[in-house]
């Protein structure tokens, strides 16, 4: 019995946490090049600089005694994200998405005060969220506009794409979708809808909530078959080169589309999880021996985009049998 | 694939130095791989009775001699008022008693502990023999013995079963007179072995007498049992004469070799000697260990043996920590559970030891619980990080109070042993799970928790096995080994038993789908 499923999923392809750890990220991801993605100030640098779109940084707070400017940075925008600089898997990160000076909202419709609002940016600012402990910095951002392809497969937040990379060529994609389980928040093991993009077109091909199939979104029940994701070409590209600037082989991109600037990049994570395989229903296996037998890495990111569309399409017949049920 | 080549030579080379070391430690100095390993000491008395005359007395008393198989671990020379000393010559051990003036009746002790090693194969003793010399005897005997030696080695081929026949022909049922003659069933076990001695002397065949000690437990009023032993031109060998049976008897102790006398007194009377035997029941492991630090073999000498007691306690602790960090390893890599913090399961499992299990997970299912509640009043407060922790290790430390207090109160002293888990861990797996309850919901802090204890409670069995117990602190070099296995564990790429559940629709799905 236990062999059998060994073998099973062997078989698809799909890779563990042990041969993640140990044949992806500490083969691909040098060590000293973590900071570049773990420092979300330094990333935002480097894309910009490369050119590539980031949601704009309104005001950055590094000291405790900054927390009392707070009111003054945040005076000047209607809505706003804060994060943690050196936060992970979306820890710490607080949306307003409007204030009146008095009270601040919460995606939610909650409403909280400045000094909450204060106390989160010092939890921020000890290390609450940031890895280890370490002191930490708070990063406050423009908020994305959510694009209206979306506006009924999310709950609350703002769907996020995620993108593995390998060696610059995107080789899997998921679509995040917040749900009333999850907390508004995009995280699969919390109930959040991870739906698998197809690399070729941008089109659903599957869709998972606690690891089981879903064929729509559970608070909204719109069906995802005839979801796609617009931008498609620009959104790979732009997910490519983050490897340019970053120099890591396996690379976690995180991709929101804003309504009026297109895809930008929001975070890059040098040690992706593996959900995205069971929302793509496809392991990640073959697709990285793909890239490893490749001789040379193209230098150019639309060629490698190009490369990926060609070898990592997805016939739709053969994993989206949901499609036809659907339509029927 | 180098990397791998070479984390395969150093896993080897570990597992090699690691369990040659148990290996040399088991084999040859003797340490048992099982706690309950026993081994019997044997406590010999030897009481010297004589009369003094008020005369200087030296007392001469033959000891045993020191033998490979055999560990001696006290010798004891009870006299009062007598001067002792040990001299040793040509290969014979003897003590000496001396005294200026003595008057009456007079008691020498000599005590010996000792223990025989079960696996180390008994060498005969190497020295050469001394050539016989012909006996002087009577012609009567003379020719009774020369019939017998006729006779005798008419049925044997060499001088081995020269003696056994020779043995067997004097010890008869049926004698015929010339053997009653020479056998004089009258006289003591001496004369038969002179006997012997002579007959042997006059085929020309190198012997001794051998005087030893049967070991059997609480005897009292014993005496030395005679045997005789050849040289056959290559060995000795040792036979029983009143059966020609060859080789030692099990349990049976050489006190003398050669004919020297087993007990001189000058200046005394009517002197005797008379051996008491008790046997112990020791630890194989104290015992290999005194003997081994007597010896000052380096192994033992700069071990951990060669600290005081009390640091020994400490470091059997500190050899536990390796199992529990396996434990740990196991069930992350290959089982993948979910602990809050890495290693905070062993510290658990520490505590858990002092406490007992079952105390000791109310105790910690009380302390978090109730830490989880005046933590979440805390993050209402608007404190620092920093700050927060530290209220809460002080909120740990009063809670930790009141539990010894109440418990106390009511009678229930096992609560008691609540001191022992460490605060700090505490305060931070309060802190630790607090903000996974606020971020992931109480489920993450279930499964977490969960997991944690699960690891701390398997740890804590394997820590408390006696048998690992025992193995981590007698052969340290369990670490190496357990660092290999570690090593290994490092490598392995494959799935983790919770990945085949985390998978599973997937495995389903597809089978079906091909169908």
């Amino acid at each position: 019995m236990l062999l059998t499923s060994i073998k099973r999923l062997k078989s698809i392809g799909i890779i563990g946490m042990n041969q993640r750890n140990f044949g992806l990220v500490s083969r691909y991801n040098p060590r000293h090049l973590y900071p570049l993605v773990d420092d979300k100030l330094k990333t935002k640098r480097l894309a910009q600089q490369a050119g590539i779109t980031v949601p704009k940084l309104l005001g950055t707070l590094h000291y405790q005694h900054d927390v009392k400017q707070l009111k003054d940075v945040l005076e000047a925008y209607k809505q706003f994200v804060i994060k943690p600089v050196k936060g992970s898997g979306g820890k710490g990160i607080l949306v307003i998405t409007e204030h009146d000076h008095q009270f601040y909202y919460k995606p939610s419709g909650d409403a909280v005060k400045l000094p909450y609002i204060e106390r989160h940016v010092s939890n921020i600012l000890s290390g609450l969220h940031s890895l280890g402990g370490k002191p930490d910095s708070v990063m406050i951002e423009s908020l994305i506009q959510i694009d209206p392809v979306f506006a009924n497969y999310s709950y609350e937040g703002i769907p996020d794409l995620r993108v593995i990379v390998m060696k610059g060529y995107p080789i899997m994609a998921m679509l995040r979708l917040a749900t009333h389980a999850s907390d508004g928040r995009a995280n699969l093991h919390q109930g959040a809808v991870g739906v698998g993009i197809d690399i070729g077109t941008g089109e659903a091909l599957h869709a998972v909530q606690y690891g089981n199939p879903v064929y729509y979104h559970p608070d909204t029940r719109k069906p995802f078959h005839d979801l796609t994701v617009p931008h498609w070409n620009k959104l790979l590209v732009l997910a490519s080169a983050c490897y340019g600037i970053t120099g890591l082989g396996y690379l976690g991109v995180d991709i929101v589309l804003d309504r009026d600037q297109g895809p930008m990049i929001i975070e890059l994570n040098a040690r992706p999880g593996l959900s995205i395989q069971v929302a793509n229903f496809a392991g990640l296996a073959p697709r990285v021996k793909v890239i490893e037998t490749l001789e040379k890495i193209d230098s150019d990111p639309q060629s490698r985009v190009e490369f990926s569309i060609n070898n990592f399409a997805t016939s739709r017949n053969s994993i989206r049998p949901h499609r036809e049920t659907n339509q029927s | 694939m180098k990397t791998d080549t070479r984390l395969y030579s150093a896993v080897i080379l570990i597992l090699f130095v690691g369990i040659g070391l148990i290996l040399y430690k088991h084999l040859v100095l003797g340490f048992p791989l099982m706690p309950d390993d026993k081994k019997f000491v044997w406590t010999i008395e030897a009481k010297i009775d004589f009369q003094a005359q008020g005369d200087p007395v030296i007392v001469s008393f033959a000891l045993p001699p020191d033998e490979p198989h055999l560990t001696f671990m006290e010798e004891d020379f009870a006299s009062s008022d007598y001067g002792f000393s040990e001299l040793i010559s040509n290969n014979e051990r003897r003590g000496q008693w001396s005294k200026r003036t003595a008057q009456g009746a007079q008691t020498a002790y000599y005590r010996l502990s000792v223990y025989e090693h079960g696996n180390i194969v008994q060498i005969p003793p190497s020295d050469e023999p001394v050539p016989p010399q012909k006996p002087e005897l009577d012609e009567l005997f003379m020719t009774a013995s020369l019939t017998l030696i006729e006779k005798v080695r008419a049925k044997s081929a060499n001088s081995e079963i020269f003696t056994r026949e020779l043995i067997q022909t004097l010890n008869s049922k049926s004698p015929n007179q010339n053997q009653r003659l020479l056998r004089n069933d009258k006289a003591g076990q001496d004369h038969k072995t002179n006997l012997i001695l002579d007959i042997l002397a006059l085929e020309g065949i190198s012997a001794r007498v051998v005087r030893g000690l049967f070991l059997e437990d609480g005897r009292r009023r014993q005496s030395l049992t005679n045997y005789v032993e050849i040289h056959d031109g290559e060995r000795w060998i040792l036979f029983n004469q009143d059966t020609g049976q060859s080789g030692k008897p099990k349990n049976f102790l050489i006190w003398q070799r050669g004919g020297q006398s087993l007990l001189d007194v000058v200046g005394g009377v009517n002197s005797q000697v008379s051996f008491s035997i008790i046997k112990n029941t020791h630890s194989t492991r104290s015992l290999v260990v005194n003997s081994n630090l007597n010896e000052q073999a380096s192994i033992i000498d700069f071990s951990i043996y060669s600290l005081p007691i009390e640091q020994q306690n400490a470091f059997k602790m500190i050899l536990l920590l390796p199992i529990g960090a396996l434990v740990v390893v196991i069930m992350r890599i290959l089982i993948g559970i979910r602990t809050s913090g890495t290693f905070m399961p062993i510290l658990i499992a520490l505590a858990l030891i002092q406490t007992t299990l079952f105390t000791g997970i109310i105790i910690f299912l009380t302390v978090v619980g109730i830490g989880l509640m005046i933590r979440s009043y805390l993050s209402r407060l608007n404190l620092l990080l920093v700050a927060r922790i530290s209220a809460v290790i002080i909120v740990v430390i009063t809670i930790i109070a009141s539990i010894s207090i109440i418990s106390h109160k009511i009678g229930l002293s096992q609560a008691l042993t609540v001191t022992f888990f460490p605060m700090i861990i505490l305060a931070w797996t309060i802190e630790r799970m607090s903000v996974l309850w606020e971020e992931d919901g109480p489920r993450e802090v279930l499964i977490q928790g969960a997991g944690s204890l699960l690891t701390a409670i398997i740890a804590y069995l394997f820590m408390t096995n006696r048998t690992v117990e025992y193995l981590t602190f007698n052969f340290p070099e369990l670490m190496l080994v357990n660092l290999a296995m570690i090593l290994i564990l490092g490598q392995y790429t494959g799935y983790r038993l919770t990945e085949l559940y985390r998978f599973h629709s997937m495995g389903q799905d597809n089978a079906t789908d091909k169908h």
